[in-house]
């Protein structure tokens, strides 16, 4: 009789966690001849195309069409005259950003870790070596210095002000304002018509409207939907249904004609605003089906012990019940942001020129007919380093709510 | 067929003022099960009254007809004098003066265990931060659970859960409460340092309705019990009456199926 020999998961090593490189290869890449060859065949069909990628971006591709038409990616037609204001913007957003990270990061004690210097000067490294336009770089170094210093007022301030954090979410809310106004002028500055905002600017400043509109009005709609008021309920699952079944492009089309016919005669709302609009109330009814997935998912008992103990429905609501509906629903509401951000790519379709409109009217200049795959694949990247700060945001957001442990 | 009814002012324990008075409180359900069928039931202050019944006998949904967690369609409930109406601001009122534990603790798992009994005495009843922190540190001390203050309910024991849910009601200050089966959603080593607490509260003089199928902490602490089935009151007793000579066939058959 052979002795019972005890299965490979009792006896084999207790996590792979600690593993040396070349053990954990073999258990992960090479376990046996079959895996083996998947991954030498995967290796191979990846090197390859990593390899064509990079000879053709080093060798053939054409890349002085990106960095001569920075100011047009970036801003559209706005009046190169002017950009001193965007670069005042840069700098709030820089210090602000700067100073939130600071203070969320007052009680870690790696703010200025290794790898963050390091990201720091690989990013200052990248301006000096590659600069956009050869005069902007000497702006981005300062503002590159001004996030890192902010960041260091920050720790300090929160760690004397604990509750400061408040003070920073209401800056950043008028932030918004004051940049309509250094964008758009006004009030002593000069005015730059909605026709000449463009490329990233543009872009960014839909998604960020786009996402406050539709935030409550999903938020809204979620518990209309849910509401013990027939008519309330009704309305708002009827809008909920009828958004869902149009295209968004028909959406903005209807924006741009119909919602004028909403509002008095001779007010005309600007197009940038019409879009906005459109594109809000659009992502609010897939907004609404999320959170009120979330709502769904708190258990009644919650309700049943808030108001046991005399809370009453709205104080149920705020306190009780949305906040773990909105901790729920924070994947699905970012994914929903994330696309309302892909979608402002249908503006172009309406007329106006953000990202990937400019890039379609860079590409119709003749100095740079065929340059295809150097414009859209500098967009994706723009696009990339958006979508995932968003996801990696959501991320770190669901770790910081979780109570669980 | 009414089989047993008290009449609110014959009550047993003469002289002291009731808290919660039930007449003939009927209710159908959505899909029209009838699950009271005209219970009426007085509790009187600083008394411990247990409920005991079968599953299905409307036990749990008559306790929570006391604080308006249910509606009902015949009768009345009157609640430290005031009687429950469909007046959002009279049930509000109602639910401030009635504390109730749940049999899944309920506790809200995003907040700690402080802020988990302090949210109702700042928010309902206006009390500065401060007082209502100190105060619901005591109650943490009285039941225990001082240390675990500024953890989540995630991090706890189901016991330690209960007795946060017990301190939290309690922070109220209610004139009475409401126990809906709190020993039932706990592992059975748990069952003891609940049951402790309450004790300890019965003791205190609070007045006490308990759903419960704990026959020690009913024969030890309840000052009456009664049995429910099938949505009527069938017997109404003392603990010694009720465990030894139970007057009804119906609650023999009951005692002889748990004990």
């Amino acid at each position: 009789m052979t002795p019972v020999t005890p299965n490979s998961f009792a006896s084999g090593p207790p996590a792979l966690i600690g593993l040396g490189p070349i053990a954990w290869a073999k258990k992960n890449l090479f376990s046996d001849w079959f895996n083996s060859l998947l991954t030498l065949i995967i290796v191979a069909i990846f090197s390859w195309g990593l390899w064509r990628l990079g000879s053709w971006a080093l060798t053939m591709a054409q890349w002085p069409v990106i960095p001569n038409n920075f100011g047009l990616f970036m801003t559209g037609t706005y009046p190169p005259a002017l950009y001193a204001r965007i670069w005042v913007l840069l700098a709030i957003i820089c210090a602000l950003a700067g100073l939130s990270w600071g203070v969320l990061a007052r009680n870690v004690s790696i703010l200025f870790s290794r790898n963050v210097r390091l990201g720091l000067a690989a990013i200052g490294a990248f301006i000096v070596l590659f600069p956009p336009t050869r005069p902007s770089a000497l702006k981005l170094l300062p503002l590159v210095a001004l996030v890192a210093a902010m960041a260091a007022v920050g720790r300090q301030g929160g760690r004397r002000f604990p509750g400061v954090g408040k003070w920073i979410s209401l800056a950043w809310f008028l932030s918004y304002f004051v940049a309509l106004w250094l964008i758009g002028g006004g009030l002593g500055l000069t005015r730059v018509s909605t026709n000449d905002w463009g490329g990233l600017l543009l872009t960014l400043l839909a998604a960020i409207s786009g996402i406050a509109l539709c935030f409550p009005l999903g938020l809204l709609l979620a518990l209309g939907r849910r509401s013990a008021l027939p008519v309330v309920r009704w309305l708002s699952t009827a809008y909920i249904e009828v958004v869902r079944g149009v295209p968004l492009v028909a959406f903005l089309f209807m924006g741009q004609v119909m919602i004028p016919l909403f509002l008095p005669v001779g007010s005309r709302p600007d197009r940038v605003l019409r879009a906005v609009i459109a594109l809000a109330l659009f992502s609010a009814a897939y907004l609404a089906e999320n959170v009120r997935a979330g709502l769904q998912a708190v258990p009644r008992g919650q309700r049943e012990a808030a108001m046991s103990l005399g809370l009453n429905t709205p104080l149920t609501l705020g306190l009780i019940v949305l906040p773990q509906a909105l901790k729920i629903a924070i994947p699905a509401i970012v994914g929903q942001f994330i696309s309302l951000f892909q979608d402002t790519t249908l503006l172009s379709i309406v007329g106006l020129a953000e990202l990937l409109g400019i890039g379609r009217s860079v590409l119709a200049n003749p100095a740079y007919l065929g340059r295809y795959a150097e414009v859209y694949l500098f967009l994706a990247v723009i696009y990339w380093v958006f979508c995932y700060a968003m996801a990696l945001g959501s991320r770190k957001l669901e770790e910081k709510l979780n109570t669980e442990r | 067929m009414r089989q047993f009814q008290t009449e609110p002012s014959s009550a047993q324990q003469g002289g002291t003022e009731p808290v919660i008075v039930a007449r003939d409180v009927e209710k159908w359900y959505d899909n029209g099960f009838h699950v009271l069928k005209g219970v009426s039931l007085t509790v009187h202050k600083g008394e411990v009254l247990v409920i005991m019944g079968p599953s299905g006998s409307g036990k749990s949904t008559f306790i929570r007809t006391f604080n308006a967690l249910e509606p009902y369609q015949k009768g009345t409930i009157e609640v430290d004098g005031i009687t429950i109406s469909h007046d959002l601001k009279n049930i509000e009122a109602i639910r401030r003066e009635v504390g109730m534990v749940f049999q899944q603790f309920n506790l809200f798992p995003h907040l700690t265990v402080l802020q988990n009994v302090t949210l109702a005495p700042i928010w309902v009843r206006r009390w500065p931060k401060a007082k209502a922190q100190e105060v619901a540190m005591q109650l943490l001390e009285r039941v225990g659970i001082l240390e675990q203050a500024h953890k989540f309910p995630g991090q706890l024991s189901g016991g330690q859960q209960q007795r946060v849910a017990i301190a939290r009601s309690l922070a109220m200050q209610p004139k009475v409460m409401l126990f809906d089966e709190p020993t039932s959603a706990l592992d059975p080593e748990m069952v003891r340092e609940v049951l402790d607490v309450m004790r300890t509260l019965a003791d205190s003089g609070m007045t006490m309705v308990c759903v419960t199928h704990e026959v020690g902490f009913a024969r030890e602490v309840a000052d009456r019990v009664v049995l429910m089935d099938g949505g009527y009151l069938v017997e109404e007793n003392t603990p010694q009456e009720f465990f030894n000579h139970p007057r009804e066939e119906r609650t023999q058959k009951f005692l002889s199926q748990i004990l």
